[in-house]
């Protein structure tokens, strides 16, 4: 199955302005290549992501097939307080994926 | 003249033969990707009847790329990100990939700071516009042209 690369700092000072990488692995089929016998290849790509931090959605995206494959999303949010962040991913073919961070803010 | 056709009048039917090719030729290749207008018409769909205006957003992309299937692109909003004041949303089009949207974001005041970064694919040298949207629903925009030597999402599958 997919995995994910996040990079999040694990502590922080409150009110703190942190950068979060993430990297998932996914082909991002664009759905418009052919095969040498000339069939398309179907669409295969991640829609949508969502970040949230304790429960509340923090950021997002709508993804499409422009979106070079194993997409890499570079965001950034304030540390507020202690907590996990939840990352997931959702696209075509029921692709979901959800992987969270702790973060400690002091 | 004998019957036989002379050099000069073979080169000059040879010679618009060949013209008339070469205009087919020109007129029969036509790109099997969107247009500028569709890029227009994609962004009206975002925008509504809102009027965009250059400025504020800063779109930073290589001027030249080898690879298309893999461009680095970063978009910075110049917004002290408030509740009151901040970066609703971020949209991405390109002129000549197969569809003209690339990618919206969606941020907040809890952002802290109005920059994305991701990687995209290109199907040929264009120009790319970001658009965001500010939270008293005004509209900026910055555009880059970009120069791609290996295109994306034309290369043959499996």
């Amino acid at each position: 199955m997919a995995s994910a690369l996040i990079n999040v700092p694990p502590r922080a000072r409150r009110g703190e302005i942190i950068e979060i990488k993430t990297l998932i692995s996914h082909t991002m089929e664009t759905g418009f290549r052919r095969t040498q016998l000339g069939a398309v290849i179907p669409r295969d790509i991640i829609r949508r992501f969502v970040c949230t931090y304790n429960g509340t959605e923090v950021f997002s995206a709508d993804l499409h097939p422009a979106i070079a494959a194993n997409p890499f999303i570079v965001f950034s949010t304030v540390a507020i307080e202690s907590g996990t962040l939840v990352f997931s991913w959702t696209g075509d073919n029921g692709f979901s994926v959800t992987e969270s961070a702790k973060i400690s803010v002091d | 003249m004998d019957g036989r056709t002379s050099r000069r009048d073979f080169l000059k039917t040879a010679g618009g033969v060949a013209a008339g090719l070469g205009l087919a030729s020109v007129i029969t290749v036509v790109p099997a990707r969107a247009t500028p207008a569709e890029m227009q018409e994609a962004i009206r769909k975002v925008v509504g009847g809102a009027r965009v205006s250059p400025g504020k957003v800063k779109l930073d992309l290589p001027p030249l790329i080898e690879n298309g299937n893999a461009v680095p692109l970063t978009v910075t909003v110049e917004s002290p990100m408030t509740e009151a004041q901040h970066v609703r949303a971020v949209h991405v089009f390109t002129e000549k990939n197969p569809q003209p949207n690339v990618a919206s974001f969606h941020l907040g005041p809890r952002a802290g700071r109005a920059k994305v970064a991701t990687r995209i694919r290109l199907a040929d040298s264009q120009n790319v516009v970001a658009i965001c949207e500010l939270s008293d629903g005004s509209f900026w925009s910055d555009s880059a042209g970009i120069v791609v030597t290996l295109a994306a999402c034309l290369e043959d599958g499996i």
